[in-house]
């Protein structure tokens, strides 16, 4: 009888289903996963190197790069960990701005997710649904900050302007005429706070829609439950955190545990699974988008109702008013200094997590005083759950291999920093 | 937050006694140990195991090169008062949570300036093992004892470790298609590096208000606490 020997497929880095330029050495034996050894570093830039040889502003634009499909709360982190290091209070209504978008990151970022997710294990409707949505979050983030993208918006001290009055508009062209135009500027017409709000008042329909089509999916739940399992014990040991780690029944959210900017003062919940396996981490993020969608019309109501700065109020470490730059001439120095050598931060370490829709992304901060940060060393969340994948995978068929990448929710800026 | 963590900071420094003497630091609401690297794997046992710290995850691993610490273009080549500080060029820092009880410690390991290595914690915390593998790419500290040191996020083939200070900006080596050789080729890089904004370091009066009120404060915090026990022995 032949001797039938394991063999070792390559798998990516330009797999549809690698979301990125994951590179999977797998060891199989027929069909069953004996080993899975990631290669990843193939998007590695050096952000952490270039952060140490530019002012601390400078490096806000690199933060957005790093997990490109939940910008914000990258910024987040960092700003985070820079006030903490100044001791600076952030006005409470660039608080609430940065709470509320946060939440619509966690969106963005859920819809991502779920797209790809249910496009890797073969309902392709979804993608199109889920990007669908997507648009009406990016138009948001252009409205606020100039880019449907990479918005550099947050800044130590606050966030880099208030929320506009108006939205953006579309234009008639050759493709649509004024009278569509008119239909789909119809939710345009006030500030962006009405925008948002006609949005969360959709949204919760759209959440039913996707999950009348996957929740009780005979296919979906065939290829999702019980793969990928982690039990409590295991989570923690792994570092997992966010939903990874909450599917396994830990309710654990920073937002809940360590309140950060205005987390306190809203009411949402902190859904919790119980098997710990891939439907379990799909249904607490379905329901993280229904709580992520309450916080923004809270968030909303308190916008709408109180006006105020929002940034700190100290110039020495945030950029003056444009007009006091022109007429006061402190605010020229300010502004002068700010853009030729920045702001020294008082030599100490910080570490800042916050709860980015895919787990606990920290930065870590070493500052001897200088206008530049000694070391950065950013913890991203993908990069301790990527590195489960080994476990996750081992006794498993190759087709779930995919399906635990996509339950994992990676994304290469993030891991390979 | 500070308050909870001074009382910790008591108390982890208490129970690792039996084992070294720690320095323990609480700044900006966060406890930071320092650790001998002889001691790291006796320590971690106490900090996962026992049940008032239960310090079941780990968040990340990484290196400092302190090299150049307290260096800047306005300060010649003295380095700053912060400097002086510094005994050895790298450390390994580990951050861990306990998401039992809810709080967090920082452990700080310096090493040696040549040849700089210590115990790996895989064998406590599964979830150090990637974390290691990049410290070891990109400032070459050497983890004894983890299963699979290799290099994680640079290229295969990579040398040079590009974290450490003395590693330049732009790179050592550039590459670029040769249709001639009808390969990939290496050579050294071209580019050169700018410093747009120099780095300099100027002493801030405000932080060291700051600094000597809060320090006044927290003795004023100290002093009222010992009051109230005394006066509760005496009680």
């Amino acid at each position: 009888m032949s001797e039938i020997q394991n063999y070792t497929l390559n798998f990516g880095p330009q797999h549809p289903a690698a979301h990125g330029v994951l590179r999977l050495v797998l060891e199989l034996d027929g069909e069953v996963i004996q080993r899975a050894d990631p290669h990843v570093g193939l998007l590695h830039r050096g952000t952490e190197k270039l952060a140490e040889s530019r002012i601390y502003n400078q490096s806000i634009g690199y933060m957005d790069r790093l997990d490109y499909v939940s910008m914000m709360c990258n910024e987040h982190a960092y700003c985070m960990t820079i006030e903490k290091l100044l001791d600076i209070e952030v006005p409470e209504r660039a608080q609430y701005i940065r709470v509320m978008f946060d939440e619509i990151t966690r969106i963005l970022n859920h819809l991502m997710w779920l797209g790809t997710h249910a496009l890797d294990v073969g309902a392709m409707t979804m993608f199109l649904y889920c990007f669908r949505e997507r648009e009406d979050l990016m138009d948001a983030y252009e409205a606020v900050s100039g880019a449907r993208m990479h918005a550099s918006y947050y800044r130590p001290g606050g966030v880099y302007r208030d929320l506009p009055d108006s939205m953006p508009q579309y234009e008639a062209s050759q493709w649509h005429n004024q009278k569509e135009v008119n239909e789909l500027n119809k939710n345009r017409q006030g500030s962006l706070l009405d925008f948002l709000k006609d949005f969360t008042s959709r949204f919760e329909t759209y959440v039913d829609e996707y999950e009348i089509l996957l929740t009780e999916n005979r296919i979906w739940k065939q290829r999702t439950v019980d793969i990928g399992c982690l039990t409590e014990q295991q989570a923690k040991d792994l570092s997992m955190t966010g939903p990874m780690l909450r599917a396994s029944g830990v309710a654990w959210d920073l937002r809940k545990m360590e309140p950060y900017e205005v987390y306190d003062k809203l009411d949402f919940d902190i859904p919790v699974g119980t098997n710990g396996d891939c439907y379990d981490r799909y249904v607490v993020r379905m329901e993280e988008m229904r709580q992520s969608n309450r916080i923004i019309s809270q968030c909303i109501e308190w916008l709408q109702n109180n006006p105020g700065p929002v940034m700190h109020e100290d110039h020495k470490l945030t950029i003056p008013e444009r007009m006091d730059m022109k007429q006061d001439m402190e605010g020229l120095i300010h502004h002068f200094k700010h853009f030729t050598e920045g702001y020294m931060v008082p030599e100490g370490e910080a570490y800042c997590g916050v709860e980015h829709p895919k787990g606990e992304f920290g930065t870590y901060i070493v500052s001897d005083g200088a206008n530049k940060p000694y070391r950065l060393k950013i913890r991203a969340p993908g990069f301790a759950h990527l590195s489960a994948m080994d476990f996750l995978v081992k006794g498993h068929m190759l087709a779930d291999v995919v399906t635990v990448i996509g339950t994992l929710d990676i994304v290469f800026g993030e891991i390979d920093r | 937050m500070s308050q909870y963590y001074s009382e910790l900071s008591e108390k982890v420094t208490a129970k690792l006694a039996p084992i070294e003497a720690i320095s323990a630091t609480v700044a900006h609401g966060e406890l930071t140990i320092e650790v001998s690297k002889e001691n790291l794997i006796a320590v971690c046992e106490i900090l996962k195991d026992d049940s008032e710290l239960a310090f079941d995850t780990v968040v990340d691993v990484c290196g400092v090169d302190y090299s150049s610490y307290g260096v800047a273009t306005n300060s010649g080549d003295s380095k700053s008062s912060a400097a002086k500080k510094i005994p050895s060029r790298y450390a390994s820092v580990c951050h861990l949570l306990s998401v039992t009880n809810n709080h967090r410690i920082r452990l700080r390991t310096w090493l040696d300036n040549d040849f700089p290595v210590v115990d790996s914690i895989v064998g406590l915390w599964g979830g150090a093992n990637w974390f290691e593998r990049e410290a070891f790419d990109m400032l070459g500290i050497l983890y004894s004892g983890h299963p699979d040191l290799r290099r994680i996020l640079t290229d295969y083939g990579f040398i040079g470790h590009p974290l450490r200070k003395d590693f330049p900006l732009v790179g050592q080596v550039e590459m670029r298609y040769d249709a001639n050789k009808q390969r990939v080729v290496y050579e050294p890089v071209t580019l050169e590096e700018r410093v747009n904004i120099p780095r300099v370091i100027v002493a801030d009066n405000r932080y060291a208000e700051r600094e000597l009120a809060a320090r006044a404060q927290e003795a004023a915090e100290a002093q009222e606490a010992s009051v109230q026990k005394e006066s509760g022995d005496k009680a």
